[in-house]
């Protein structure tokens, strides 16, 4: 059995007297694809942010596991340390630097392998001077496998919507994550555009090693994609296994189609 | 009256009357605030340009005419308010209204730049020095019990205050002008969609929180006495500490906010040192921001991500 | 024609508006000492007039904004400049020749030029500091006078108790400037944009409120006063300090130049830049926000610290009142003015700033007027500064252009 990078245990999220999750149970193994689904608002987004560190969960545990095995709680990390710890993410209503170029986004995504500070920015030693050339080379290679290059010095906001979406991709990937987790990776994209998505994920996958947790809407890509699906409906975790299992799950048919 | 007490008293009842007029200006800016999320950094200014057109229509009034001050006075808080209510709304289509899709730093800088503009149009147009500023609220105080506690002027502007927020509590809780301002304060896109109109809405806003700025200038001038073109800073300030303390946004908020403030600067001078009276204000921001930056009535807002 | 009437209607209505609006303030002047009215109604015809013009200038300007014609046009204009610019021969004459007046400037002139000039100069470094805090940590600092303030008071305070000398004031006052950005930054490290506008507003008015008060350590509202200027070696002479204080400012300039080119080239500027366009992607994308806030003030501040140290050492005479919110402003301004983020642009703020109003008295009493409407018409139909920020592109396949 491979190695369990996120464990999530019996985990909830309140926002006043709303309970957006309620006790939901989640793991998810290295090398897997997995897929989040549930009707609008039952608390996919609210379970990335608690994840990734937006949001504190109100109860429960989140654990990641390094690649050495070491596990992790998370509640109550800051973002950046659960990014340091190898979890990498998009939003769902894109969050580029939007003054800055496709390739700037990416380099800043190499923040967390990088080590120059002040002084090393001010005096340019040899160090710092071969991690700036590298930090250059290192975003056009992660520009260049989703093929972004084209648009590497325009400006992020300027890009087509679905390069902005592909440009989030990339800027999460240049953390070296162990685990990336896409929110609505196809929204706003055209069919063919969603086809290339597709093949990009399962390369991110193949070539890179990255295990892949996305929350998606169009069903086509997400039973094409994933291993594995959780369905979240009300907060409540209400069925989970494989594409085919999930798709005849009574429970999953009623959340979708109503009574 | 033991000496002590009647000291405390008067701290208390000036704190009172401080708290009330932070009010006044504290309302305008948590209510344009709550619907276009913008601190009216030129509010300060609003009033005292209300405290302004007091002084120069009251002045010419009585150099000019027999009239008795109380008709004076009431001539004057009318030009007061309508010339308040005037620069506020100018001030928010001309400075405001092209940037409500901009960042809100742009937004803050050129509310900033309004501020610096209104204060040197009075000082270009009037004076630089302080104008003293006849009271027109006849004396009363022998009507008063305890007298030598309180002036009417203070026992005026506590009334005015409690008239004008019972006032404004009818307006936003029952007209419909004051629903559709609750409604777009809440959701400003599911506003527009229920066909409210955001721009009638926000002009309303500017007019109100304006006009209420203005009666706080007229106020005050009786008051203090005296009047310059940058007494709306200082008191912008902290009218804006006061909606904060209370939690910005919220209108019952920005009242107990101005009267904890007004309280607290009142007794910090009279009992630690009056050297540092503007000092508590800021002091008490910086706490409030750091330890409950929701202030004391206001909900914590999660940010969509 | 049709057209032309409505315009010129809506310009009367705005013309009307802004008589009535005016007319207290500006045709009324009542003097209650000695109870005497003035008139002044050659005012509202101004007002009337140039409320007209105005309007229609505005409402062209607003239609232009709403088309986006003007960004359209700029970069057209910006890439002859740029092309122009990047000439290597252009560069090394221009450089060369601007490199020969900065020399030769304070030999040219009359002295007291040089320390208007010198001013301005110290402003721009000013502004620059400022630029670090905004345009790249977009953290909109309402108090940076007070970093200002602890610069000059720390040459003068050392001067006063030990007798130190400008050139070991100069690396404290850096010193203290930075730790003074970490003391401020600390608990305003939560506080989104508008909030952090007043903090840092209460901050700066606090620190002044400290040095008028503790009149016993700070010498109060009189300030210190004879505090010693640069010695270069050996005392000079009111000219020569003048003229060694402008090399001084100089080359603090270049040094907040480089320092800053090279910061935006890096790891750190780029995580102040994120964390400026978006807190919460900066932080998925590993950014600490405290750290990169904190190196923000702290960075900003370095600056003020020094013109501090430089100012006391000019003027030889502090006192709380150069430290005021209008001084902060001013500041700000500058940054606006010349284009947030950019050096250059700040540069050309700076001086614009400082020098209109020394060279065209008349302007000086509607100095802060202008600076006002500056802030304004900026804001909204040019964001961007006078001279905006260029971002830096990259030769694909490594090294840049």
């Amino acid at each position: 059995m491979s190695r369990t990078i996120l464990d999530i245990k019996d985990f909830s999220m309140v926002f006043g007297g709303l309970r957006a999750v309620d006790h939901a149970n989640m793991h998810i193994d290295e090398g897997e694809i997995v897929a989040l689904i549930g009707p609008n608002g039952a608390g996919k987004t609210t379970l990335f942010n608690c994840v990734t560190g937006v949001y504190t969960p109100s109860e429960g545990d989140i654990s990641v596991v390094s690649p050495l095995g070491k596990s992790v709680r998370t509640n109550g990390l800051k973002p950046n340390r659960i990014t340091e710890l190898g979890l990498a993410r998009t939003f769902q209503n894109i969050r580029l630097f939007s003054s800055m170029t496709a390739l700037e986004n990416v380099m800043i995504g190499r923040h967390p392998k990088l080590h120059a500070g002040i002084f090393g920015a001010i005096f340019r030693d040899s160090k710092t001077r071969r991690e700036e050339e590298a930090v250059i080379e290192d975003s056009l290679n992660i520009l260049k496998k989703l093929g972004l290059e084209k648009y590497a010095n325009d400006s992020a906001s300027s890009l087509p919507y679905g390069a902005q979406r592909l440009l989030e991709i990339a800027r999460a990937m240049a953390t070296e994550p162990q685990l990336l987790l896409l929110d609505e990776p196809a929204a706003g994209m055209n069919p063919q555009e969603t086809r290339e998505l597709d093949d990009t994920i399962k390369r991110i996958r193949d070539d890179e090693g990255i295990t892949i947790l996305l929350i998606e809407h169009d069903m086509s890509l997400v039973m094409s994609l994933s291993e594995r699906i959780y369905v979240l409906d009300y907060g409540k975790m209400i069925a989970s296994g494989t594409p085919e299992e999930v798709k005849s799950n009574p429970a999953v048919i009623k959340a979708y189609l109503g009574e | 009256m033991n000496p002590d007490v009647k000291y405390f008293l008067q701290l208390v009842l000036s704190g009172l009357t401080k708290g009330s007029i932070y009010a006044l200006i504290a309302l305008g800016y948590t209510m344009v605030y709550g619907i276009i999320k913008l601190i009216n950094f030129a509010h300060g200014e609003i009033y005292m340009i209300g405290a302004f057109t007091a002084l120069i229509i009251g002045g010419v009034l009585q150099i000019t005419t027999e009239l008795s001050p109380l008709v004076i006075l009431g001539i004057s808080l009318v030009a007061a308010v309508f010339y308040s209510a005037a620069y506020g709304v100018t001030l928010e289509k001309i400075a405001y209204k092209p940037l409500r899709n901009a960042p809100r730093l742009t937004a803050l800088i050129s509310a900033i730049g309004m501020s610096l503009i209104l204060q040197n149009f009075v000082l270009l147009a009037q004076t630089s020095d302080f104008l003293p500023f006849r009271s027109m609220i006849p004396d009363f105080s022998f009507l008063i019990p305890g007298k030598s506690l309180l002036t009417t002027t203070q026992l005026v502007i506590m009334v005015t205050t409690f008239v004008v927020m019972l006032f404004l509590t009818l307006l936003i809780k029952f007209t419909r002008m004051g629903k559709a301002m609750r409604a777009t304060a809440q959701d400003k896109v599911m506003a527009q969609l229920v066909g409210i109109d955001i721009n009638r809405v926000i002009t309303f806003t500017f007019v109100i929180g304006s006009a209420t700025a203005a009666i706080g200038g007229v106020l005050i001038a009786n008051h203090t006495g005296q009047i310059n073109f940058y007494i709306g800073f200082l008191a912008g300030i902290k009218a804006f500490v006061a909606a904060v303390l209370g939690g910005i946004g919220s209108i019952p908020g920005a009242v107990l906010g101005s009267f904890v403030l007004g309280m607290t600067e009142s007794l910090g001078a009279g009992y630690i040192s009056s050297a540092y009276d503007n000092a508590f204000a800021f002091l008490i921001l910086i706490l409030i921001l750091i330890f409950k930056p929701s202030g004391l009535l206001g909900r914590n807002e999660v940010e969509k991500v | 024609m049709n057209r032309l009437l409505s315009e010129a209607k809506k310009s009367l209505i705005t013309s009307l508006w802004f008589m009535v609006l005016t007319f207290p303030l500006l045709v009324i002047k009542v003097n209650t000492r000695d109870n005497t009215v003035v008139w002044r109604w050659m005012n509202l015809l101004w007002v009337a007039i140039g409320a007209f013009g105005l309007s229609w200038i505005w409402r062209r300007m607003l239609e232009r904004r709403e088309k986006g014609n003007t960004r359209i046009q700029s970069s057209a204009w910006r890439e002859k400049v740029t092309v122009f610019a990047s000439n290597r021969k252009f560069q090394i004459s221009g450089l060369s020749t601007l490199a020969l007046v900065v020399v030769l400037f304070p030999f040219l002139v009359k002295f007291y030029q040089v320390g208007i000039v010198t001013s301005a100069l110290m402003f721009v470094i000013l502004g620059l500091g400022l630029n670090i805090v905004i345009g790249y940590g977009g953290l909109l600092h309402l108090g940076y006078a007070a970093f200002y303030a602890v610069g000059a008071y720390s040459y003068g305070l050392m001067y006063l108790y030990w007798g130190l000398p400008f050139w070991v004031a100069l690396p404290f006052g850096a010193v203290s400037g930075a730790l003074f950005g970490l003391v401020i930054g600390f608990p305003v490290l939560r506080l989104r944009g508008d909030y952090l506008a007043i903090v840092t507003l209460a901050f700066g008015e606090i620190i002044r409120l400290l040095l008028e008060n503790l009149s016993g350590f700070t010498k109060g509202p009189e300030g210190i006063a004879q505090i010693p200027r640069p010695a270069f070696f050996t005392k000079l002479s009111l000219q020569g300090a003048t003229t060694y204080l402008y090399f001084i400012a100089i080359a603090l300039v270049l040094l907040a130049i480089f320092v800053i080119k090279r910061l935006e080239d890096s790891r750190v500027g780029r995580a102040l830049e994120a964390m400026r366009d978006d807190e919460i992607a900066a932080q998925a994308m590993g950014i600490d926000l405290t750290k990169a806030k904190l190196t923000t003030f702290a960075l900003g501040a370095v600056w003020a610290g020094m013109v501090g140290v430089v100012l006391a050492g000019k003027t030889t005479y502090i006192n709380p009142g150069s430290f005021t919110l209008m001084e902060s402003v001013m500041i700000l301004v500058a940054v606006v003015l010349g284009g947030t983020g950019s050096i250059p642009g700040v540069i050309l703020g700076a001086f614009l700033v400082t020098l209109i109003p020394e060279y065209f008295r008349a302007l000086a009493d509607y100095r802060m007027l202008m600076f006002g409407v500056a802030l304004v018409v900026m804001s909204i139909f040019r964001p961007q500064g006078i001279i905006p920020r260029v971002r830096k592109r990259y030769t694909v396949g490594g090294g840049k252009e």
